[in-house]
This record gives structure tokens, sequence and C-alpha cells, in this order.
């Protein structure tokens, strides 16, 4: 007990802020990954103010004025099926897309983190039980599972951020485990065990801090996978419920106007796609920052 | 190899089981009575009674699973409450037409991602690879549902050249092989192809990478070899995994058709997904999962030791 915790303000700190200045400077310098990052943050400034950027009211609409072109004059995005503002209605679309796209993985992070690295640690019988089940859901193509536990549980937005975290659960949990099985017979892991620390404490103190880094990485590579499944479930009718704007709800609400106003109807989709190439930009630069290899 | 194939087949079996498990548990899962998802509407209390006794609802949930497995080990998937028909001869009759779509897809998006692969890996860091790597994310960030919406609306709604939905003419829902049935299925195969380029560009653009920077291609280039015979041997040794990836893939997007098939009205297994839910369909529903992940998991089995059979270094 008393090695482990004069080992930890003695290593930690000092070598992990050095690693993780040196991935920021790297980050840095990627020119593309800073135009993903700062294409992000816009969208999100603007989602978190959206009752201040947004000009008018995304659920108010006049039937005369449906479905008007872009660069119509008051609504410089034009106009929905009903009459309300697109850019408005875009703006506001951000704060549910992006909390059914981001909040999924998060939750799978902790989940999924906490699973692996309790089977990574423990080995044996443990490891093969929990990963057993684990790779029961991993079985399954992700897109199938969200339509079928989403379907089976009823549309709206808690169900379809339930699917979706039980999703992203394995895959994360998958990697959590390979990551501490590969650091379970470390020399120094065998070193804090043999000096008498307790695995919690080893977990806390050596394990985490090793393993996260790599596990988080992988986990922002599936965030751009989240957004385009969650505004899926939206654009089948299994997310959000009309009229809150979402992007993938307003793309399916859309669809009958391809006709009448294409480039409107197809302007939800493109808010979308921005999101999922940034969010990819940004893990990959962060991935060669890092140096992880999968 | 038949060790490791025999451990593969038996390492399956409790993943089926599982899985099986996952499907069952579905109707459970579902909010309100099971049986009265089962249920007409307007059924009698004689019925209900009937069928809770039929469908085995009055027995443990144990009892109830394995009555339901040994039914659908048997090819009885139940019957469809919106058809009446039996979900079996449903999901089997869209299979086929999810399969074609997918294998056309896969096979797409194989031939592209395999090109812009080898481009991006062999001119690593140059404004080709760039270009390649850029198509590269396109492919594994759009949402392909809107893909095949912007495909629609210019080869569709504004050029007139492609129908926009259905597998045939008249509302066909039987796919023949002649030319107008072709033309409706290359709006949905391009669309659904991206995901499967994104993903195989990006794995053989490493493997690639990792390929040439190996010894042995110095040995070779040393010998004199063309550089033509030097791509032989990368494309050797960048086969087995490449093609593992497009046997997953395939397998994805047999499970993942839902929303291109929604989007092009193509009736396939998705489109029977969409109306299970909608029509709260629980049979059809559990019945349809049932059989794409069952395809899945046997589909990664037959590719996991077809790859151990043409690269004998992976063994596990």
């Amino acid at each position: 007990m008393v090695d482990a915790t004069l080992s930890q303000p003695a290593i930690t700190p000092v070598r992990s802020a050095g690693y993780w200045q040196n991935v920021g400077k790297r980050l840095v310098r990627d020119k593309t990954a800073m135009a993903a990052a700062g294409v992000l943050l816009l969208l999100l400034l603007a989602a978190i103010f959206a009752p201040l950027v947004a000009p008018m009211d995304p659920l108010e609409g006049r039937l005369i004025n449906r479905l008007k072109p872009i660069g119509t004059e008051g609504h410089p995005l034009g106009t929905d099926e009903l009459g309300r503002d697109m850019l408005s209605r875009l703006i506001w679309g951000g704060r549910l897309s992006l909390l059914m796209g981001v909040t999924p993985v998060v939750l799978a992070f902790f989940i999924g983190s906490a699973i692996g690295i309790i089977a990574g640690y423990a080995g044996g019988w443990t490891n093969t039980l929990i990963m057993r089940t684990v790779d029961i859901f991993y079985a399954f193509p992700s897109v199938l599972l969200a339509v079928a536990l989403s379907g089976a549980l009823g549309a709206g937005l808690g169900n379809a951020l339930l699917s979706l975290t039980v999703v992203f659960i394995p895959p994360i949990a998958r990697v959590a485990e390979s990551v501490t099985t590969r650091l379970r017979s470390s020399d120094f892991i065998e070193a804090a065990r043999a000096s008498g620390a307790g695995a919690f404490t080893i977990v806390r103190v050596h394990v985490l801090g090793n393993v996260l880094g790599p596990i988080f990485v992988y986990a922002t590579s599936l965030v751009a996978v989240s957004m385009i499944l969650a505004s899926g479930l939206s654009f089948l009718g299994l997310g959000v419920r009309p009229p809150n704007p979402e992007w993938g709800l307003m793309l399916n609400t859309l669809r009958t106007a391809i006709y009448a106003q294409p480039w409107v109807a197809a302007l939800p989709g493109a808010m979308i796609f921005m999101v999922s190439i940034s969010f990819n930009l940004l893990s990959d630069g962060l991935r060669s920052a890092m140096e992880v290899r999968q | 190899m038949l060790g490791y194939t025999l451990r593969r087949i038996i390492y399956t079996a409790p993943v089926l089981l599982g899985v099986s498990v996952v499907c069952f548990a579905l109707v459970h899962i579902s909010p309100g009575d099971p049986l009265i998802s089962i249920l007409p509407a307007d059924a009698s209390v004689e019925l209900q009674e009937r069928l809770l006794v039929l469908y085995g609802f009055d027995r443990s949930y144990i009892e109830q699973f394995f009555l339901w497995l040994g039914r659908a080990l048997q090819g009885d998937l139940g019957t469809s409450i919106a058809t009446g028909r039996p979900v079996t001869t449903e999901v089997m009759r869209a299979v086929g037409n999810t399969l074609m779509l997918a294998s056309v897809a896969t096979v797409i998006g194989f031939v592209l991602g395999c090109f812009f692969g080898f481009v991006a890996g062999y001119f690593s860091n140059s404004p080709l690879d760039k270009a390649a790597s850029a198509a590269a994310v396109f492919g594994v960030s759009v949402p392909h549902y809107w893909l095949g919406m912007v495909l629609v609306i210019i080869f569709s709604a504004q050029l007139g050249w492609l129908p926009a939905a259905g597998a045939g003419p008249g509302g066909s829902s039987q796919w023949k092989f002649n030319l107008e049935h072709l033309s409706y299925m290359v709006l949905p195969a391009i669309t659904m192809s991206v995901i499967p380029m994104g993903i195989i560009a990006r794995t053989v653009r490493a493997l690639v990478a990792e390929i040439l920077a190996q010894e042995f291609v110095i040995g070779l280039r040393a010998r004199g070899l063309s550089e033509f015979g030097v791509f032989m041997h990368v494309v050797k040794n960048a086969a087995p995994t490449a093609l593992a990836v497009m046997g997953v893939q395939l397998g994805y997007l047999l499970g993942g058709s839902i929303l291109i098939e929604t989007v092009f009205s193509w009736p396939g297994t998705g489109m029977l997904l969409n109306s299970a839910i909608f029509q709260r369909d629980l049979p059809l529903l559990q019945g349809t999962i049932l059989v794409l992940a069952m395809f899945f998991v046997v589909l990664n089995l037959i590719v996991d030791v077809m790859q151990s059979a043409l690269d004998p270094r992976i063994k596990r």
C-alpha cells in the first residue's frame, strides 16, 4: 500500500503531462484536424446559443410560405414543408442531433471501458464469461441491433439513446479488454502486485492511465458512426418525434419535397455529413498525434 | 486447418444461442403485454386465453424460449400479424432481393476501395494519396441515406435518367435479369457501395504502406524485380485481409440495408423490418432480425475460416 501511494505522485503526473502536451502540440499543428475542430466548435456554439442565433422560431411556420427556395428574402435557406424557416430549424436541430450522436458514445465509453477493464484485469473465467456475453451483442451488425432494439422498445429519444448505447458498448469493451490484457502481464504491474497493492489500487493508479488513451481514441472514431446512426433512427421515425427539429427527422419529412425544392430537402443531410466528416478527420488527427495503432 | 475450423465452429455455437436469446427477448422488452402486441386490437377474451396457451405465454421464460427456438429450428418463425402469412415465407422472399443488392454493392465497393487504397498506399503522402484518402473519408462519413436522396434528386428528379424507387417496373418485387430491372438497381447499389468502399480503401491503404515498408520488398527490388512484379507481391500479401474485410462488409450491408431500402423502396428485408416496426408486427420483426443476425454470424465464420486457409500465418 505504502509503495502504491508513494509511486502515484512520483510517476503519473510528470510522465502523463509531458505526453499529453506533446499530443496537443502535434494536434494543433495538424491543419485538417484543426479545421474540423473549428467546424464542430462553431456548430456546437450555434446549437447551444440557438435561441440567440436563430433568426426565427423553429416550430412556427405559415403554410403560405411553404417550400420556398434557398435565397428567399427573410429565409436565406428557404422554408420546409410547413413553411418553417430552414436556417432556424437547422440551428435548433443541432441541439438534438449532436446530443443524440455524442451521448451514446460517451455513455458507452464509460460502461464499455469499465466492462473491458474488469474483464481484462480479472482474466480467467470472469474474462471468458464477460467477453463471450459481449461477443453476442457484437455478433449483430450495428444498424440491425440499433433498429431491432429501438423498434422493439418503441419510438422516442430515450429509447433511441438506449439502443445506440447498447450498440457501442461491445466494440469499446473489446478494445478495453485487449489493451488491459496486454498491460496486465507487464513488469510494473507485477511489481505493484508483488509490493502488495490491491486490485483496485493497481487498476486506479497503473491501469487506467495507460488504457484510457487508446480506448478514448477508438471511441472518438465511433462518434461519426453514431451521428449517422442516430439521425438514421430519426430518419426512420424511431428517434425524435415531430415537430421537434432534428436533422434526420427533417430529412425524412422533407423527402416528399425532393421534386418541389430538392436542395432545401437535402440540407439537413448535409449538416449530418458535415458533423460526421469533421469527427472522422478530428479522430484521424488525434490518432496520428498519439501514434496509436489499432 | 481442420482443427482450427472445428474450433471456430464450436466457438460459434454459443454465440448463435446468445443471438437467438436476444431475438427472443425483443418481444419481451417491447412495452406492454407481448400477447397484446401479437393480437389484433378487437380480439375476444376467449381468443386471448387460447393464444396465451398456444404461444406458451403462461409458462416460464425459459420454457417459452426453448419452445420458440424449437419451432424456429424447424423453420417456423410464427405468423405475421399484418399479413397473416408465415414469417419464414415473408423473410425468405425479401432476403433474396437484399442479398442481390448487397452483393452488387459489395463488389462495386471492393473494386473502388481497392483502387483508391492501392493508389493511396503506393503514392503515400503525394497529392494522389490525398485525393484517394479523401474519397475514403467521404465513404465512411457520408450518411448513406442522404447520399441516396441526393442521387435521386440528381439522376431521377432532375435528369430523369434512372428510376427513383422500387426494384422493377410497375412496383415489381421480383428481381429479373434484364436491362430495365438493372436500371432500378443502379442508384441503390451505388449508394450502398460507398460504405464498403471507404472502409476497404482505408484498410488497403494501411496494408499496402505496411507491406511496402517490409524488408522483403527491398529484397525484391534489390534483385531487380520489375515494379509490376513487386506490385503483384504486394497484392498477394494484401489480398487475404482485403477479402476478409469485404466478406464482413457484405454482412454489415445485409443487416444494415434498412435505411437504403427505405429511401429507394427496395423490397428487401429492410423494407420488411420497416413495415414490421410501424405495424408493431413483432413476430415479423423478431424473425427478420433472427435470420439477418444468423446470416451475419455464419458469414463471419466463413470469412475467418477462408482467411486462415488463404493465409496460413493467421493462426489463433
